[in-house]
């Protein structure tokens, strides 16, 4: 299992509360893009807040992290650390700071 | 008794405010969607309890929200809004071609007679229709691809579908209003648009002719008079009474030429109400007085509406959608300002109280009448 940390207000949206444990399946490295595509299948309501809906993009104010590493701008098929596909760390997802 | 139920969207969620028929003591409720931007909540002619939500930020995007219990649950449905065909490019503040991007959706409008149908207008303009409650948004591309939609530029709060009037009375008649396009009508349920901006002066374009370009902000109908239109626009308070195809200034004695919202009585359809407000950079109103203007003669004449209003140290500013009516008799009107004040009139106008006083900026504000 995956364990995915989600925002605050995606937390409200998804009504979890939490650590989110999510199953990916099949055979293959396990990628942010393969982590996502699991959590906007068991909470579709999230589809569109993470990335966009037709490119695939991480939103601009969106970012990854795990092992205290920022793996925002890391290709969405690039392996995630083994630490997170052993669910011994999770793989966040957080609200960009953006203020002035 | 009947019952008010006003449905506000904020800068930081969305509130429903309930008071039974006399309108005197209200109960507030909310945030729904703490922390998110409400541009529009509107509840379905057809079904009451039948409430649909634009909840957007910057960044989490846009999602619809609904209810099917007056709001009192939010479920969310499709947020799939996506620019059919080729996209293609409208025109940037500098001039030069962009191509459409969504941003958000700025007004919602459910059908008169089905819940399940129900139009979003967009920023960057478009125009969407749902016919399952929300789900799936399909666009109705006769607007944006319109042979003047390239040359569409954005107004300063962005290239936004604002407005939204389905006509009551000649089906498949559909009025829009786009910030910095200008007004179109579509006589085919949405399938093909004109212009409809003839007779509007709008200072800094060159073209006082253009078909397009012009800053309209809002429009009005009564449903009981379908040809006759108000509109407020930059530049001066217009009606027109040929379905939009010509429109003559009724600003009349207003203390200035701008505002945003404009609406018109329920049971009055020549008495119409707006809000001036100072243009261009201010945004505030005129001396700091908060005054709803009333005209009972459908524009040029107007009267000032005070009692109950802030007539000094007064600098909030009200929006497009930020003011409603409700179809009791005597006629309600509300409105919301920038600074967090819902006010409203249980007498066509004449006097104003407050419903509440310090909620987040005000976006929007629709009345619904419940049985």
């Amino acid at each position: 299992m995956i364990r995915v940390v989600l925002p605050a207000h995606l937390k409200t949206l998804a009504h979890v509360t939490g650590e989110v444990a999510i199953e990916v399946t099949g055979d293959g490295p396990v990628t942010q893009r393969r982590v996502l595509d699991a959590i906007e299948a068991r909470y579709p309501m999230l589809l569109g807040t993470i990335r966009d809906r037709h490119s695939g993009k991480r939103r601009p104010f969106v970012r990854f992290y795990a092992c205290e590493e920022d793996l925002s701008n890391e290709s969405p098929d690039a392996p995630l650390p083994e630490r997170v596909t052993r669910g011994e760390e999770p793989f966040i997802v957080l609200g960009a700071m953006a203020g002035g | 008794m009947s019952g008010v139920r006003v449905l506000v969207g904020t800068r930081k969620g969305a509130f429903v405010l309930t008071s039974d028929g006399r309108r005197g003591d209200w109960t507030v409720e909310g945030p729904h969607f703490g922390g998110w931007e409400i541009y529009h909540l509107a509840g379905s002619p057809a079904d009451p309890n039948r409430i649909y939500a634009s909840q957007s930020g910057g960044w989490f995007g846009q999602l619809i929200q609904r209810s099917d219990d007056g709001g009192k649950t939010w479920n969310t449905v499709g947020n799939d809004f996506a620019y059919a065909g080729d996209v293609g490019d409208h025109l940037w503040y500098d001039g030069t071609p962009r191509p459409w991007e969504f941003k958000r959706i700025w007004h919602i409008e459910p059908s008169h007679d089905d819940p399940d149908t129900v139009y979003a207008g967009a920023e960057d303009a478009a125009l969407y229709r749902s016919t399952d409650g929300g789900q799936k948004w399909t666009e109705l591309t006769g607007l944006r691809t319109h042979p003047t939609g390239a040359s569409w530029q954005p107004g300063a709060g962005g290239l936004c579908l604002h407005t939204i009037i389905l006509d009551p009375a000649h089906q498949g008649r559909i009025y829009t209003a786009i910030s910095a396009a200008g007004a179109f009508r579509s006589d085919d349920g949405g399938d093909s648009w004109l212009p409809i901006n003839k007779g509007l002066r709008s200072g800094e374009i060159p073209d006082q002719d253009a078909e397009v370009g012009h800053c309209v902000h809002h429009i009005t109908q009564h449903p009981s008079r379908p040809d006759t239109l108000f509109m407020q626009k930059h530049w001066d308070v217009m009606r027109s009474d040929d379905a939009g195809a010509t429109w003559r200034e009724v600003s009349g004695n207003l203390p200035s030429d701008f505002g945003f919202p404009i609406a018109v009585h329920a049971h009055e359809p020549e008495t119409i109400y707006v809000v001036p407000i100072k243009s261009d950079s201010e945004h505030y109103p005129p001396e700091g007085k908060l005054r709803v203007y009333r005209s009972r003669t459908g524009g040029d004449e107007w009267e000032p509406l005070t009692t109950g209003l802030p007539q000094a140290n007064c600098y909030v500013n009200v929006l497009r959608d930020a003011m409603a009516v409700d179809t009791l008799d005597p006629c309600g009107i509300y409105f919301g300002t920038s600074g967090g004040q819902v006010y409203h009139s249980a007498d066509g106008g004449d006097t104003w109280a407050p419903i509440v006083r310090d909620l987040p900026p005000v976006l929007s504000v629709e009345a619904q009448v419940l049985p």
